[in-house]
């Protein structure tokens, strides 16, 4: 007996030693691409430089709205280079200097930076200076020399400096901001010595600053008032003529300053285009000597003649982008025009001197889900009859990038994929009776022969040839990309809404787009001027219909930013990608709470919390209500006012007391509210459980055979607060004034279950909560390191059960009903550690059935993904662990949490400005998907208990049958020996 | 006027190096403005790290350094160097990011009273840096390394065991029984035939004593 259970034990630790050799995930070279994708993306372009030698590589430089500075191929739209930039380093320019520097103008305009064109190496770094805050402006001028210098003239905070675009030293700079005007433009023409500076007083001066370029002196500063006041607009129309328009917008103001004498002209609107009613925009494209005006949806092209006379040259309806003007051959200049109509996009490309001529007039097909061009770029090369040919980059409404050369689109980038807002997973189709599998799948000989090949490689045998045929017979498998529902649940829809408004659905296979849809609900319109898109929710799923019902998905938006917008709703079938319904401007949407319920058709019931704390009930069916009313006073919901630091409960009341009789509107009441001290505590984070989380089991058996209860409850919410003063960045605070309170809060009840406090601590707080876990991330501003804290929740009530004989007579409370609005008895642990990085967020990985361990997902500062498995981060950790503790798993404390670099999930990869992980649980029990997002994309299958459920990727079974007829033969020689060795027996 | 020290902004780096030549010779906290003091400092990747080369996974153009966990973000220049612009005086925290190699994070104290002096260290091992150079603790390694073919990992794999455990019954068992005592031999072969054919409830515990 004692002698089996040391054996028991001692297989036990071996089993422990060998689960925690594999403590952490890892990866070989050569499975990368295996079960993971990497996804580069830029995000919107804002602007465009193409550069385009004569010999060499040609491509175009851009800037986006994610601050990424990114160097495109232009022949096919690859990324040569690309930098992410800060968060708060907002690039408002971009010009390429010196042929080979490409300058960005980020902050504000006070960081100038040089990257080197082939490579994106930094180069120099200038930091501007100054006092106020303006428009931010960068001019390269080609011509502009000082001492063989090339200068840079920046405008930015107030102040105008010219750097040397060698190395970015300041030469000069001069201040504008005591001045107090509102500088609109810099110009310098072409070949002279000084430049202008040119802007607004107040609404009613027009100043005009001459400066020497050579030393920033100033030579002529002129001012004149205008009486009719400007709208604040304004665009250069020449070097020495910048149009506006008064403040009634009913009149244009030419502003001529030759010389830095300053001229104005007015012509009435009405002059030039008749008596319209519209207000007239200016649009703001550099074209010489003319101007576009957009006016009642068409624009007009105006010329401003030499004497300042206003002549119309064109008027163009359904224009949708203009770009800016380009040099082409023999010092003509040309601009594009793109045109909608009739489901396809009209490029134009018109020289400046003759806008009714035509240099190139393409149409080309464009997919609609699109939406309208936002952008356009021109670029012009000499074709073999050296005619000109012209390419045009193309921005469109989804965020998407495209070249546009000869009538084709020769590639296009989904880039509105660097900015996803939510993610939501779908299931595919089951596979249809009828729809032959096997056709696709190999036969048995090339089964074999790719055993074989794998057979080789295990036993380092293959050459290079062959090893290159098994990572693409790998990587190329078919079936990763099947659309239809696999047998371990590997293969997903991930459903992403992007800031665009566009939904993509991507195959978890290779990352593919399945469909792609432009939400109509969330387009720019008449009614809905800044639509912007808030959450997808999983609206039905079937399981009952699951052959002949598709699942959609609600994507919840708001017109505007603020919370008192009209809502609008949009339910999208999964599978086709098509809108089944919509609902536009219903009601403002604050919180939507996806209720535990379905109706017969499997669609979840949601109520939607309006700003006037009004519930709204979708779907708007009367068997909806008749659910929601059976379970009308088990509902409760918690709102969190940040600003003012409340948390309150909510319960339902009765139907809205309203003239409409609503059946589907519901008033609340307030039930309960923590209101936290305004002067020492400041709420900053707030986490609640999943609501699709498994918990496999609520018992914990800890070293002695005791068992502890999880206290898992669905209504926790973790509450992060800090000291108003330690709210600000790392630094501003000293360790005596900030101190960091994390709650644990009953939703339903309001009640208070656990408080602690951690002097000297700040945010920001990063934290995830499972089971009955909280793990959050925070900066310990005494030790200056981020610390991780870990705190479990037990339930005691249930502690005694475990004494059998109370089990034998009855008096266990095993079967007492959980309820939420009893009291609980709670235990909590707690323990801290030290982590290396800041974190830019927090997952943990979910599984089927919730048994497999866990792993906690860190977005690391350096953008990439740690997995750390929950047992660095368990309470119970202690310097000594006795015997028991080691074998029920329990590691030595430590400091600080271990990082091990083969854990990293994205091994060598980046997810360029991470924002979000996303885990699902596969089918498989062992196996967990995480979808990572930011600028970039990553996706891959995780096992943190190492796939115990399944055969891996390598399994050879080329060796196992070898084996096997190995020992067959080996049986038969056996048998033929002992044959004969029976014979020579009986032969004695 | 900050902005007139700003005209001369190579004096001034020179005046403050002389400074600090006692302390080191590349940290800089220079007051740059008035509102900010700028951090200097350089990021150098020991040759003898990048053994492939000079890093095994990204230039130096990718690496990122990010004060107070995202509050600014900066590049190197070619030479390494970096620059943080209007940082307030108080203890901040500066971290590199850089694939392949783990550095770890620095406190740089930036002192509002004597300006110009700062203090950095290292968080992971509290070592002080006299120098602001920062260079990695140690280079990761993303992967695992498949070990290389041979005999003993073959035979350690489940299909060795089972084919070493059946040459073990064929060939050992055989052996085992000749070096038995002819004498024990003959009384375990009787001890069987008493037996007879063995029967499940011979397999029983309770059965086998009787």
């Amino acid at each position: 007996m004692g002698v089996a259970s040391m054996a028991i034990r001692g297989f036990l630790l071996l089993l422990l030693f060998l689960s925690a050799a594999h403590l952490s995930f890892s990866l070989y070279e050569d499975q990368v691409g295996l079960m993971d994708w990497h996804q580069q993306y830029i995000g919107k372009v804002k602007e465009a430089v193409f550069h385009t030698p004569k010999s060499g590589r040609r491509r175009v430089v851009v800037s986006t709205e994610e601050n990424v500075i990114a160097s495109l191929d232009l022949r096919h739209g690859g990324i040569i280079w690309r930098r992410v930039l800060g968060s708060n380093d907002v690039i408002s320019g971009i010009d390429i200097a010196l042929g080979k520097y490409v300058i960005t103008l980020s902050s504000d305009g006070s960081i100038l930076r040089a990257w080197n064109l082939p490579d994106g190496q930094m180069v120099w770094e200038s930091f501007l200076e100054g006092s106020g805050s303006s428009k931010s402006l960068l001019s390269v001028p080609t011509s502009l020399k000082i001492d063989k210098e090339n200068l840079i003239l920046v405008f930015g905070k107030g102040s105008l400096h010219a750097i040397s675009s060698i190395d970015g030293d300041v030469l000069w700079e001069k201040d504008f901001a005591v001045e107090s005007v509102e500088v609109q433009q810099i110009v310098q023409p072409i070949g002279g010595d000084v430049a202008y500076v040119v802007g607004f007083v107040g609404s009613s001066h027009f100043d005009v600053y001459q400066i020497n370029v050579r030393n920033g002196e100033l030579l002529k500063h002129n001012s004149a008032p205008f009486s009719g006041g400007f709208s604040g607009e304004a665009l250069l129309v020449s070097s020495e003529i910048l149009l506006t328009l008064d403040s009634t917008r009913s009149k244009l103001v030419l502003v001529s300053f030759q010389d830095g004498e300053i001229n104005y002209q007015q012509t009435p609107i009405s002059d030039i285009f008749g008596d319209s009613l519209g207000t007239p925009v200016l649009l703001p494209s550099k074209l010489p000597g003319f101007f576009s005006v957009k006016l009642n949806g068409a624009v007009i092209f105006i010329r401003v003649t030499g004497e300042g006379k206003l002549e119309v040259l064109d008027k163009v309806n359904n224009v949708a982008a203009i770009s800016g003007a380009i040099s082409i051959s023999d010092g003509q200049q040309a601009f594009g025009l793109v045109q909608h109509g009739d489901g396809k996009i009209h490029l134009t490309v018109k020289p400046t001197h003759d806008s009714s001529a035509d240099l190139l007039k393409e149409s080309i097909d464009m997919d609609n889900q699109r939406g309208v061009v936002h952008k356009v770029f021109v670029n012009n090369y000499i074709r073999t009859d050296r005619s000109n040919g012209f390419r045009a980059l193309i921005v469109m409404e989804d965020d998407s990038l495209l070249l546009l050369q000869q009538g084709a689109v020769v590639w296009s980038r989904e880039d509105g994929l660097a900015s996803i807002i939510d993610v939501v997973t779908s299931e595919l189709p089951v596979e249809k009776v009828g729809v032959s599998v096997a056709k696709v799948e190999q036969n048995l000989f090339d089964w074999l022969k790719g055993h074989i090949l794998k057979l080789k490689g295990t036993l380092m045998l293959a050459s290079a040839a062959d090893v290159a045929a098994i990572q693409e017979m790998r990587l190329k498998s078919f079936e990763k990309s099947k659309l239809t529902r696999d047998h371990n649940g590997f293969r997903k829809l991930l459903i992403v809404l992007t800031r665009a408004g566009k939904l993509f659905a991507l195959h978890t296979g290779y990352g593919q787009v399945v469909w792609s849809l432009l939400l109509p609900t969330l387009r720019k319109s008449e009614t809905c001027k800044y639509p912007t898109g808030l959450n997808i929710y999983q609206w039905q799923v079937p399981h009952h219909h699951a052959m002949d019902e598709n699942p959609s998905v609600l994507i919840v938006g708001r017109c505007g930013q603020s919370s008192e917008a009209p809502g609008v709703l949009s339910i999208v079938d999964a599978y086709t990608g098509k809108e089944i319904n919509s609902m536009a401007a219903v009601h403002s949407i604050v919180q939507v709470i996806p209720l535990p319920f379905t109706d017969s058709t499997e669609q979840r019931l949601h109520l939607l919390i309006d700003a006037n704390q009004r519930g709204h009930l979708y779907p708007r069916t009367s068997e909806a209500v008749d659910i929601f009313q059976r379970e009308f006073t088990n509902i409760y919901w918690y709102s969190v006012e940040a600003d003012n630091g409340i948390i309150k409960g909510h319960a339902l009341k009765g139907n809205c007391n309203q003239e409409a009789v609503d059946s589907y509107c519901f008033e609340s009441k307030d039930i309960w509210s923590i209101v936290f001290p305004s002067d020492s505590e400041k709420i900053i984070a707030t986490v609640t459980r999943k609501l699709s989380e498994v918990v496999h089991t609520q018992a914990k058996v800890i070293a002695d055979s005791e068992v502890m209860y999880k206290y898992i409850s669905k209504n926790l919410l973790f509450v992060a607060t800090v000291a108003p003063k330690g709210s600000g960045e790392i630094g501003t605070a000293s360790p005596e004034e900030s101190w960091l309170t994390v709650y644990l809060i009953d939703t339903v009840t309001g009640r208070i279950l656990h408080r602690m406090t951690h002097h000297g601590s700040q945010g920001p707080v990063h934290a995830v909560f499972s089971e009955n876990w909280v793990v959050y991330h925070y900066f310990n501003l005494r030790a200056h390191r981020y610390e991780m804290s870990v705190i479990e929740i037990y339930d005691q009530s249930r502690a005694d059960n475990k004494d059998v004989l109370k089990l034998v007579l009855g008096k266990h409370n095993l079967t007492s009903p959980i309820s939420s609005y009893s009291r609980p008895e709670v235990v909590t642990k707690s323990q801290s550690y030290y982590f290396t990085y800041s974190v830019k967020a927090i997952d943990v990985t979910l599984t089927a059935k919730g048994i497999t361990s866990k792993q906690l997902l860190i977005g690391t500062i350096n953008d990439q993904v740690l997995a750390l498995d929950k047992r660095f981060l368990d309470p119970r950790r202690s310097l000594n662990p006795t015997q028991e503790e080691k074998e029920e798993g329990i590691i030595p404390l430590t400091d600080a949490l271990p990082i091990i670099p083969q854990s990293y999930v994205t091994h060598n990869l980046k997810v360029e400005g991470l924002r979000g992980i996303v885990t699902v649980p596969a089918k498989l029990e062992s196996t967990t998907l995480a979808f990572t997002y930011g600028v970039d994309l990553f996706f891959t299958q995780l096992a943190p208990s190492r796939t115990y459920d399944s055969l891996t990727d390598d399994f050879s079974y080329a060796l196992l049958l070898i084996t096997i007829v190995a020992l067959i033969a080996a049986i038969f020689v056996t048998w033929v020996w002992s044959e004969k060795k029976e014979l020579k027996e009986k032969w004695r | 006027m900050a902005r007139s020290w700003r005209s001369n902004p190579v004096v001034l780096v020179l005046f403050l190096q002389l400074c600090l030549s006692l302390i080191s010779s590349s940290l800089a906290v220079s007051p740059g403005s008035a509102d900010g003091y700028t951090i200097h400092g350089r990021v150098k990747i020991p040759p003898s790290l990048g053994v492939k080369g000079f890093a095994p996974y990204g230039k130096i153009s990718n690496i990122k350094v990010i004060l107070n966990g995202g509050q600014s973000v900066t590049f190197l220049r070619p030479d390494g160097f970096f620059t943080f612009h209007n940082v307030p005086a108080g203890t901040h925290l500066i971290e590199v990011s850089a694939i392949g190699y783990f550095f770890s994070p620095v406190r740089v104290d930036v002192s509002a009273r004597n300006p110009g002096k700062v203090q950095a260290a290292l968080t992971e091992n509290r070592r002080p840096l006299n120098e602001f150079v920062l260079e990695p603790l140690r280079e990761e390694q993303y992967y695992e390394i498949r070990e290389p073919f041979s005999i003993m990992s073959l035979v350690k794999s489940p299909m060795g065991l089972m084919v070493g455990f059946m040459l073990i019954v064929v060939f050992l068992m055989p052996k085992l029984v000749e070096n038995m005592d002819p004498e024990e031999m003959r009384r375990t072969q009787e001890e069987m035939r008493n037996q007879g054919v063995p029967s499940l409830a011979s397999l029983l515990p309770g059965a086998a004593r009787s």
